[in-house]
């Protein structure tokens, strides 16, 4: 129950997108089309899951045994962005189709505030290491379901008549607004 | 403070080796290719080239997994730019244009007031759209703004104008339209696509034998893009000259703008336009696809040899011409009197063709210079046998073929095509009533006959002739015998024909052919005094080269004496044998012969390129259920039109004409070929088969306005 309540709060309660706002320029940049979305979703899937275990594994047998969780910030963006560019080159090499899916999408993530933030969530909620997973991947579902989402509606911009005004990146930002507040409406369901 | 600076040192130092080791171990070589490439690509990121991005295209150029020239998006000069860095030359590419087949637009009925998403696409979703036309466009511009070059506007009657200057080809609109009407292709698909049952066609294009597009050709009349129309004809038929005087038109005579006064004059409108190229002294150059380097030999140059080589030689192979005359054309130079067809401007029309790289060989007779193992000894890999039917069928009379004055109408014409004596009495008979029978006829009188008469056991209304060339014959003082069927030839003791004795007749009922079948009334023999008689009453062709040919003798024939070819796509029971014009088919039009040769090209280019020789897919035989219209029923619905009588070509006076070669038919002129275009009602499969025009199209009018 504790990891159900875990995953629901996750991706609806506390989307990593809607509800905190977190890696909001590939949110924009890249869900004009519903494949790249996906594809993307998927490399946030991958990255966040793996690298929400090296911070997690850091803080607690590094940072805090050797008393230096104040430079925890430095040192996680210095790993997650290391780690990323070794995952590039790593399936660049091994595996051409793995690379063409997800590899084109890990420069933007590289230094994606989402894969940060969870981290530091975790390290701040002082998660077990089940939960720092079950937390990681739920919360990289989340923010696919909100990139898959907005996809699937500025797909619909082609065919609608909008403003010339609005247009664009503009009414991007005012749906992404709207269907953060649609997500406010999951909050409170979980504690 | 310390410890951290160390700490975060260390880390930095750590991190940088563990990456550079690892792009040391991780290492995958690019070739500084793909980076010239990716700058000369034209950026569009269209996917039009099947890569998933101009990335990808460039990684497939540079390890030569795709052509230089795949980048639809930048055209020629990328092509070549690209072809540079790749140190490729690269061959002048067939365009690829998008069309789109509906001219309708806001013609068709609103079904229902349609107020959502101004998208064709949204619309779609509701019933296919509010348009009462299942098939044509919905007219809200999808297309345009799925375009990335700009080459698609909206016209003002409310479907997609495209402009082949700015088209790359790329396939957005076609992705785009949820109707499908535009397709984006190149010539040569065009050439070997055939009518199929799901097109949107008007009935002038279901009727005509070669398939063209008329709409399209009159719609740039109109619009005085004059090679554009040339060009659309030639996609079809390359005799536009020789059709726009011989053709008996077809398509006019089931023309829906009858509904309202007459049809159009389609035919003097192809006259024209081919007139006006010739006029200008220049070919108009058509596209050729890149050399295959498959060679192929046809066997007659008349219009089936001719059309299948210049289809062949478009699609990109190389075609020789064996022909048994001293000149190319057929029964188009050698069955057409050249008050009909001036030979001249034959010549200039075989030139155009032969112009785009065809090579013909003249005074060449098969079975006697060449035969079918000499062919393939010298590499031809398919053959194309149009030789046409060059034997009058004769009457079984007696002393046919010895009294000195009975001649077959095909060997009258035909001597006079080769220019030798034809000398004729002053009496003249011609029996039949097809169109060999009128040029018979009207020839002996430009030789000097003082009386010419044409024997047909029917009455005018069975002429198979054309009806202009039977009222032009009679205006020249031709008389006609009808209900009449030759009995017996008398001549006197010299052998010389003096008198023809024939039967009445009476008409009985149709026969299969739809006619009504003639019956001989008993003791109605009559003598007619006569110096010549001239037999056009039907053709066959001669195929003894087959049964003397070795290779050739295994080539089924069928009880009609013709080669046993598939009707689809004319090949023979030998499979690199293909058959077309009347030696599939038995004596037909010229303007079927070509059609026949366009469906041969077709089935040789997909033989040689190792394809299987399949039938068209669906394709329309006879015509589209529904879209021919029952006249009365229909006849108030194009009340918004004015009426406008149909334009008439001029003739030389019958003074002037009788007594040469002169062409008799004069072309029309500009001012008169433009004001006809505008007559046309650019008709879909069905348009003006419902009440059209009401309160919805006015407010549509103003809501696209």
């Amino acid at each position: 129950m504790e990891y159900f309540a875990l995953i629901i709060s996750a991706i609806f309660v506390k989307n990593i997108l809607l509800a905190q706002y977190l890696g909001n320029c590939p949110f924009l940049g890249v869900s004009r089309k519903m494949d790249t979305a996906i594809g993307m979703g998927m490399a946030v899937i991958f990255v966040m899951t793996l690298a929400t275990i090296i911070t997690w594994s850091l803080q607690r047998y590094f940072l805090e045994p050797l008393n230096l969780v104040y430079l925890q910030t430095i040192i996680f963006i210095l790993v997650i962005a290391a780690l990323v560019q070794f995952v590039e080159m790593f399936i660049k090499k091994s595996s051409h189709d793995l690379y063409q899916a997800l590899g084109i999408y890990l420069p933007l993530i590289t230094t994606n505030c989402a894969i940060l933030g969870v981290a530091i969530i975790c390290a701040r909620e002082g998660h077990t290491f089940p939960q720092m997973l079950v937390f990681a991947v739920a919360s990289a579902v989340g923010y696919s379901l909100a990139l898959i989402l907005f996809a699937g509606l500025r797909e619909r911009f082609e065919i609608s008549r909008i403003p010339k005004a609005l247009s664009g990146t503009a009414i991007g930002l005012v749906t992404a607004g709207l269907m953060s507040l649609a997500f406010f409406s999951f909050f409170g369901m979980v504690a | 403070m310390i410890i951290a600076l160390i700490l975060l040192g260390a880390l930095g130092i750590i991190f940088g080796v563990f990456l550079a080791v690892a792009s040391k171990v991780f290492y995958v070589w690019e070739d500084p290719k793909i980076s010239e490439v990716r700058e000369e690509l034209a950026g569009a990121n269209c996917g039009a080239c099947g890569f998933a991005g101009c990335d990808a295209a460039a990684v497939a150029i540079a390890s030569r997994r795709a052509e230089p020239d795949i980048c639809v998006a930048g055209g020629q000069e990328v092509a070549e730019a690209v072809a540079a860095v790749m140190g490729l030359a690269v061959g002048v590419k067939e365009p690829i244009l998008a069309e789109s087949f509906c001219y309708g637009g806001l013609r068709a009925r609103e079904r229902y007031r349609y107020t959502g998403i101004m998208d064709c696409r949204a619309a779609y979703q509701l019933f296919h759209g509010e348009k009462d036309c299942e098939i044509g466009c919905l007219g809200f511009g999808t297309c345009v703004r799925s375009c990335p070059f700009d080459a698609i506007t909206m016209g003002k009657e409310g479907f997609p104008l495209f402009n082949p200057e700015k088209c790359r080809g790329c396939g957005n609109c076609e992705e785009a339209c949820p109707k499908g009407i535009i397709s984006v292709i190149s010539s040569s698909t065009k050439i070997l696509r055939f009518n199929q049952e799901e097109d949107c066609l008007a009935p002038c294009r279901q009727a005509c034998p070669a398939q063209i597009d008329i709409p399209r050709y009159i719609e740039y009349i109109k619009d005085g893009r004059y090679e554009d129309a040339i060009k659309t004809l030639k996609e079809r038929n390359p005799f536009i000259l020789s059709c726009g005087r011989v053709c008996p038109q077809p398509c006019e005579d089931i023309c829906r703008r009858a509904i309202k006064d007459e049809p159009l004059a389609i035919n003097q409108l192809k006259r024209f336009v081919a007139d006006y190229e010739m006029n200008t002294g220049h070919h108009v150059p058509v596209t050729v696809a890149p050399d295959t380097g498959h060679k192929i030999a046809v066997i007659g140059g008349g219009p089936a040899g001719l059309s299948c080589a210049y289809f062949l030689r478009r699609l990109g192979h190389s075609v020789t011409i064996f022909e048994q005359n001293p000149k190319l054309g057929g029964m188009l130079y050698y069955g057409i009197p050249e008050y009909r067809l001036p030979k001249k401007i034959l010549d200039w029309e075989i030139q155009g063709i032969l112009g785009i790289g065809i090579e013909a060989k003249t005074e060449v007779e098969f079975g006697k210079d060449i035969d079918l193992e000499s062919l393939i000894a010298d590499g031809y890999e398919a053959v194309f046998i149009s030789v046409g039917a060059w034997n009058n069928t004769t009457l079984r009379l007696e002393g046919e073929d010895t009294i000195e004055g009975v001649i077959g109408g095909i060997e009258f014409l035909g001597r006079q095509g080769l220019g030798l004596p034809n000398p004729v009495g002053e009496r003249v008979g011609v029996i039949g009533g097809g169109n060999t029978a009128i040029d018979s006829a009207r020839t002996a009188l430009r030789l000097g006959a003082k009386e010419v008469t044409i024997i047909y056991r029917r009455t005018r209304l069975e002429m198979p002739a054309n009806y202009e060339e039977i009222k032009a014959a009679e205006a020249e003082g031709i008389n006609f015998l009808f209900l009449a069927s030759p009995n017996r030839l008398i001549s006197d003791e010299n052998g010389k024909l003096t008198h023809l004795e024939y039967l009445k007749m009476e008409l009985g009922e149709p026969d299969e052919s739809g006619r009504r079948r003639p019956i001989p009334i008993e003791g109605s023999e009559t003598i007619l005094p006569l110096d010549n008689l001239i037999v056009a009453i039907g053709q066959y062709s001669d195929f003894s080269f087959i049964e003397s040919d070795e290779g050739f003798k295994d080539v089924a024939l069928t009880r009609y004496n013709t080669i046993d070819g598939d009707e689809n796509t004319g090949q023979s029971n030998i499979p690199y044998i293909f058959v077309g014009g009347d030696a599939l088919t038995g004596p037909g039009l010229a303007v079927e012969a070509i059609g026949s040769g366009r469906q041969a090209a077709r089935a040789i280019h997909l033989y040689v390129t190792g394809q299987e020789v399949t039938a068209p897919p669906n394709r329309l035989r006879g015509f589209i259920e529904g879209t021919i219209f029952d006249m009365p029923y229909v006849v108030d619905i194009l009340e918004r039109t004015e009426p406008h009588k149909r334009v008439r070509h001029h003739e030389l006076e019958v003074s002037e004409r009788i007594d040469s070669m002169v062409e008799v038919d004069q072309t029309i002129s500009e001012e008169e070929a433009r004001e006809e275009a505008s007559r046309c009602l650019k008709c879909g499969l069905t348009c003006f088969g419902t009440i059209v025009y009401g309160v919805e199209r006015e407010a549509k009018e103003k809501r696209v306005a």
